[in-house]
């Protein structure tokens, strides 16, 4: 197992009482495997990936019974250890490349400087390793962007110097947290089709947090729904796609066509009628009832287990209750 | 680049000819009459008297007058010092050197001490280190120079003795002058060496501190908040999921962004160093610029009045133009 976590809960102190981002969160990922996460905005997406590459904020609270890579236990490791860990085994890249990258250095700068932290290279080495990985991303005049500062790229181009910077060290989990969100439509399906590739070809774990299900249903093996920080429903991406038993993946799905969600990369997330609950005051039972349809009084009153693919009482089949 | 660069120094050239003007008519507004101070009881005499307005060419249209004063200027002539009868230019060049050495340890201790601490206060924010660092950044702030340096003064000289209370070096030293710049030239000189550097550092320390106290506290302030404003920007989480060390993080990635409004500041605060001279040199009776425009003043006396006004405002809008030149290399994207 690369990546395991099991029971996960972060919790953040805020002024208003302590709020649970996440919540008993478990799942794991193998070598090689690809995983989809979706999930509205606010269900702890991002938290979640934070908490592997230990970049919480100082207020946020961390426990689990178990989180570790390659069986390296992560909550207890040091400082020290993180850096060495973070952009060597895990890399991450990002919503908004613009700004991801600093404005003050050069492309060039930044990547020699990743390459130099973690791998054996002289300066002169650094800089042919850079070019060399800036072809590997599909970056034209490599030589010419790598003396460019980041506000000379476009958007697509920025993403690719970071695609770049973080497969770098040849890491094997990579985490993309709605890596294609701030670019043109276009430059998406491109983006996207590179980290599959480059998955494919260095056999690295990759973990795509994503609102479009299309792009779930097209590039990965895995999904994970979550909603108000837990796991609802998980399993292969195709079974889950075409037969989802959570009423909020079914949700989530609603009006698009399965056939139509895996060609085409543009299936947003529709919206359910309701909110996210507020984080600080959960509803009592299963989090999603109060936005459910088929939510019966059990629903109400207890909480489901996440022990089985589907975190509900009542699975659907067919797209409907039992 | 350097185009942008060519353009910041021909903008000085509108700016400096205003500067020229301002100098020029401001002493003219001030009530006061340089020929009655210069002749005092005989200037009672009106033959005299408008022998004298002749001789200084005060007689002549206001605008003969700029356009004198101007040509003059830039022919590198900036006329004579009614009191002492000597080339204002002399005069200038030297007081000069004592203003520059007090105006530079001043910054210096502002600028590696303010930084520091603002560093300190934005990564450790809302703990103890942050509160006390900006709580006393508020105190040197609010401080009058004039009574903080009297303060100085009697807790350090006075009461401790530690240093001396006035002047530039202990009278004992014939210090020859090269850069005019006492901390240099006490090696360089025949009977200098350490003991002369050490006088005049000593002499230095207490205007200094006096000095720099509130760019200090600017400096800081607009450090703290300048850092903590870039540490929550995407690219430092960038750089940490990079696997960079923390310290690096903030020196090389969140600094060098911070940079950019602190050298601002700065350039702000060199602008005002002359204020901050005027007032610290009466004070420890420092032999520089600020001591002698005010005696000037006094004695209206014009030439020096214009002339050293028109040399001041060139040397702070010149230190503003590198300063400018500073914040397109902290900035590539005003580079264009
Ligand atoms: N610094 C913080 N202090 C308090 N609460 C926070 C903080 N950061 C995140 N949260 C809470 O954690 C929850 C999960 O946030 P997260 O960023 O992981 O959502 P997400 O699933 O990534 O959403 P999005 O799709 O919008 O990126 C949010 O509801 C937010 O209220
Ligand atoms: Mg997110």
């Amino acid at each position: 197992m690369l990546l395991d976590v099991q029971n996960l809960t972060i919790t953040f102190d805020t002024k208003y009482g302590p709020l649970t981002a996440v919540r008993d969160l478990s799942f794991s990922l193998k070598m090689g495997e690809t995983l989809g996460v979706v999930g509205e905005s606010g269900c702890g997406k991002s938290i979640t990936n934070l908490a592997i590459m230990g970049l919480l904020p100082t207020q946020a609270k961390i426990s689990a019974t178990r989180l570790a890579f390659e069986g390296n236990d992560l909550v207890s490791m040091s400082e020290r250890q993180w850096q060495r860990l973070r952009g060597k085994d895990i890399a991450m890249i990002f919503q908004d490349p613009m700004s991801a990258l600093n404005p003050c250095y050069t492309v060039g700068h930044q990547l020699v400087e990743t390459l130099l932290v973690h791998r054996d290279f002289s300066k002169k080495e650094a800089w042919s390793e850079s070019l060399n990985l800036m072809e590997q991303v599909g970056i034209p005049a490599p030589s010419e962007r790598l003396k460019a500062y980041p506000h000379e790229l476009s958007g697509g181009m920025a993403q690719r110097v970071m695609i770049a910077m973080a497969i770098s060290s040849n890491p094997k989990l990579l985490i993309a947290d709605e890596p294609t969100t701030a670019l043109d439509v276009t430059i998406q399906d491109q983006i996207l089709r590179l980290l599959k590739d480059l998955q494919e070809k260095r056999q690295m774990s990759l973990m795509l947090v994503t609102h479009d299900l299309g792009v779930v249903a097209q590039n990965t093996d895995r999904i994970q729904v979550m909603y108000a920080g837990e796991v609802v429903e998980s399993g292969l991406t195709q079974e889950v796609i075409h037969h989802p038993t959570h009423p909020y993946t079914s949700g989530l799905l609603a009006g698009h066509p399965t056939a139509e969600v895996s060609t085409k990369g543009k299936a947003r997330l529709p919206s359910i009628p309701g909110m996210v609950p507020d984080l600080r005051h959960r509803p009592q039972g299963c989090q999603f009832h109060p936005r459910c349809s088929y939510a019966q009084d059990k629903c109400r009153r207890e909480m489901p287990s996440d022990a089985g693919p589907t975190r509900c009482f009542y699975p659907l089949s067919n797209g409907r209750p039992a | 680049m350097l185009k942008a660069v060519l353009k910041k120094i021909l903008n000085l050239i509108p700016t400096l000819l205003g500067v020229s003007v301002l100098a020029f008519l401001l002493i003219r507004l001030v009530p006061g009459d340089p020929i009655m101070l210069l002749l005092g009881e005989r200037g009672a005499d009106p033959q005299m008297y408008a022998e004298m307005k002749r001789t200084m060419g005060l007689d002549r249209s206001l605008l003969h007058q700029y356009f004198t004063f101007l040509s003059n200027v830039l022919r590198g002539d900036f006329g004579y010092s009614i009191v002492s009868k000597r080339p204002v230019l002399t005069e200038f060049l030297d007081r000069f050197p004592a203003t520059l050495e007090l105006g530079i340890m001043a910054m210096t201790f502002a600028i590696t001490l303010g930084i520091p601490f603002g560093i300190i206060a934005a990564v450790k924010r809302n703990t103890i280190f942050d509160y006390s660092l900006m709580g006393a950044g508020l105190v040197g702030y609010s401080m009058p120079i004039f009574w903080w340096g009297l303060m100085l003064i009697i807790v350090f000289s006075v009461k401790l003795g530690w240093t001396p209370v006035s002047g530039r070096i202990d009278v004992l030293y014939e210090i020859e002058r090269h850069t005019g710049l006492l901390l240099i030239d006490s090696w360089m000189s025949p009977d200098g060496g350490f003991a002369a550097f050490k006088s005049a550092l000593s002499h230095l320390i207490l205007p200094a501190l006096a000095m720099g106290t509130i760019p200090l506290a600017v400096v800081a302030r607009m450090t703290r908040s300048s850092m903590l404003e870039v540490l929550g920007e995407d690219y430092i989480r960038t750089a940490r999921a990079k696997g960079l060390p923390y310290v690096r993080v903030v020196i090389v990635h969140a600094l060098r962004n911070a940079m950019v409004p602190i050298i601002t500041i700065l350039g702000l605060l060199f602008g005002s160093i002359i204020t901050g001279a005027i007032l610290t040199e009466m004070i420890f009776s420092w032999p520089g610029i600020g001591k002698w425009i005010v005696f000037s003043i006094n004695a209206r006396d014009y030439p020096v009045i214009q002339g050293g006004v028109v040399m001041i405002a060139s040397l702070v809008i010149l230190t503003n133009t590198i300063v400018d030149v500073l914040y397109l290399w902290a900035n590539p994207r005003m580079r264009q």
